[in-house]
């Protein structure tokens, strides 16, 4: 039953989990030392990831301290301090703090009512398959599933509008921060609760059974025991879910067009048009959100790699 | 009822409501295209128009192109590193863990700058360059999941032991990893093709960049112009979706494991 949700897990999960596999070595590679063929089969992989990971990656990064004659400069990260370019920086960092945190806490909630709420069986199952479904439901056509949403003339918003409730008079609008944010959720808390529920399941019922006999309250419980041991799964996560959101583009470009000037769009539009007219500009508009992704996913792989201990 | 158990209802029915609410909208607005009642119009309006139809297959297409590429340098790296290198396992998992963290328009954005058209391989010259490109982009989207699950599925068989009775009888390494080795994984290979499939057939960035007619960019294109057809186009999109997780699902029970004695 739940194991078939399980595997939807680990496909969709796993790749996250990757950097801090343990590294099992087999007898028969002591035995019989490395031939050349080894190496040529590993080859491809590696031409293919220094030729269409590396090389592009670090050719922006060379690019961000070019002038336009090819000469070192400094001058192109100066020029990322112009306000347009700030702000745009500012409500990308913001929406991604904001769909990380609300997602993670929805998340973090959901999966602890299903998983440990003595739900009827089945909902486990369902609720993960779901989640492995929704996790990838990204993009171009979430957007559109807003729309017929929260749009002005979604579902929800005439159902509220008949019933004497007007969302867009009471100041929401999709096509905002907010909006943003409550769509972005859609593919976050999905995402939490996969990546959460291996950690849930690894909090023994001994250890809530042992606080009980001891005299614990349920929140005695979370607050002593169960909240330090996921605190830093939920950390990690809330820095790989921030990465998710701060790299996405599809999703706002199709709701939002270019009203809300988040950064993957502004780099769109470079990409597109060379709207910042310099080139060099580009590039650290590029550098600048892979920095940011970077440090995200750092801190996560960091968390995570101590988190595992609890785990195991 | 207890209470934890009635709260834990209460989450998981606005957790429903969050998650359902936008599908029930969108299906019922995609039904709404005449002004009374509910109709199909919209539906047959997009996957009768010739440019749904030509965008689907190019993507589709691009998409069956990329699982056979990175099928194709993943599993022979897989083998090599859980069989006979071990020591390489860390570059490898590093370099998986890449296309998760370098964001898709990064990555786009790097081959536009490398590839054009004065660099020593100016793929973006030519449209076949150009869909070679877009190609090996989705080979390096799908590369953590593909590498993932044909390693999951190496780890179930006993690669060891097959290695060696294949090598006894004769068989060079080629001949080993498609025929001994490949089939035995490949139900492990279909789950990382299916997630593959269901990440790359509706991507829009790297597409629209590489000026390429894809699904995602017609998905766009239709968005900014008609009303219902966007909800239709959702409704198939998660449609795609949900069956290619269903599949993965499926192909679970039918994998095959050696046991090891």
């Amino acid at each position: 039953m739940s194991s078939d949700a399980d595997t939807v897990v680990k496909t969709i999960v796993a790749p996250a989990s990757a950097g801090v596999a343990p590294a099992s070595g087999s007898p028969l590679a002591r035995l019989a030392g490395l031939r050349w063929g080894d190496y040529l089969g590993v080859a491809p992989f590696l031409v293919f990831a220094v030729l269409f990971l590396i090389v592009p990656t670090a050719w922006l990064v060379i690019g961000a301290f070019q002038a336009r004659d090819g000469s070192f400069t400094l001058q192109n990260l100066i020029d990322l301090g112009t306000p347009q370019i700030i702000s745009s920086f500012w409500i990308s960092i913001r929406v991604s703090v904001a769909s990380a945190v609300m997602g993670a806490i929805a998340g973090l909630i959901l999966a602890l009512a299903v998983i440990r709420g003595r739900l009827p069986e089945g909902i486990r199952s369902a609720v993960l398959t779901f989640s492995g479904v929704a996790s990838q439901f990204a993009g171009i056509p979430l957007a559109f599933a807003f729309i017929a949403t929260l749009g002005r003339l979604g579902l929800v918003t005439v159902g509220l509008r008949l019933v004497g409730f007007d969302i867009y008079r009471a100041g929401f609008n999709l096509l905002s921060f907010w909006g943003l944010t409550l769509t972005y959720c859609y593919f976050q808390i999905p995402l939490m609760v996969l990546i959460i529920a291996p950690a849930i399941d690894g909090l023994k019922r001994e250890w809530s059974e042992a606080a009980a006999t001891l005299g614990a309250t349920p929140i005695q419980f979370w607050r002593y025991v169960g909240l330090p041991v996921l605190w830093p799964n939920l950390l990690g996560t809330l820095s790989l879910l921030f990465a998710n959101a701060f790299g996405a583009i599809a999703t706002a470009y199709a709701l939002t067009g270019s009203s809300l000037n988040i950064v993957p769009i502004l780099l769109y539009a470079q990409i597109r048009g060379d709207v910042l007219n310099n080139p060099g500009l580009g590039a650290a508009l590029a550098l600048g959100m892979i920095v940011i992704a970077a440090l995200a996913n750092i801190v996560y792989l960091v968390i995570r790699t101590r988190a595992e201990r609890w785990l195991k | 009822m207890t209470r934890a158990k009635f709260w834990s209802w209460v989450i998981f029915i606005l957790g429903a409501l969050y998650f359902l609410g936008p599908l029930l909208a969108t299906v019922q607005f995609s039904l709404s295209i005449r002004r009374t009642g509910y109709s199909l119009d919209a539906y047959t309006n997009v996957l009768q128009s010739p440019a749904f139809q030509q965008t689907f297959t190019y993507s589709l297409l691009v998409g069956v192109a990329a699982i056979i590429v990175g099928l194709l340098i993943v599993v022979p790296a897989a083998y090599f590193v859980r069989l006979r290198a071990p020591q390489l396992r860390p570059i490898i998992e590093f370099v998986t863990l890449l296309p998760l963290i370098i964001p898709p328009i990064i990555l786009v954005f790097g081959y536009i700058r490398l590839y054009n058209s004065s660099s020593i391989l100016p793929l973006t010259n030519s449209d076949w360059g150009t869909n070679i490109l877009l190609t090996l982009a989705y080979v390096a989207l799908a590369l953590p999941y593909m590498y993932r699950a044909v390693d999951t599925g190496l780890r179930t068989i006993d690669v060891q032991t097959l290695t060696e009775a294949a090598n006894i009888l004769g068989a060079s390494t080629p001949t080993i990893l498609i025929r001994v080795i490949f089939p035995n994984i490949i139900v492990a290979a279909l789950s990382g093709a299916f997630l593959t499939l269901a990440i790359v057939i509706g991507e829009f960035t790297i597409a629209s960049l590489l000026n390429r007619q894809a699904f995602g960019v017609y998905m766009q294109n239709v968005g900014a112009n008609r009303a219902f057809e966007p909800a239709a186009l959702a409704v198939i999109s998660f449609v795609i979706t949900w069956a290619a997780m269903g599949a993965i699902q499926l192909l679970a029970r039918f994998a095959p494991k050696t046991q090891r004695i």
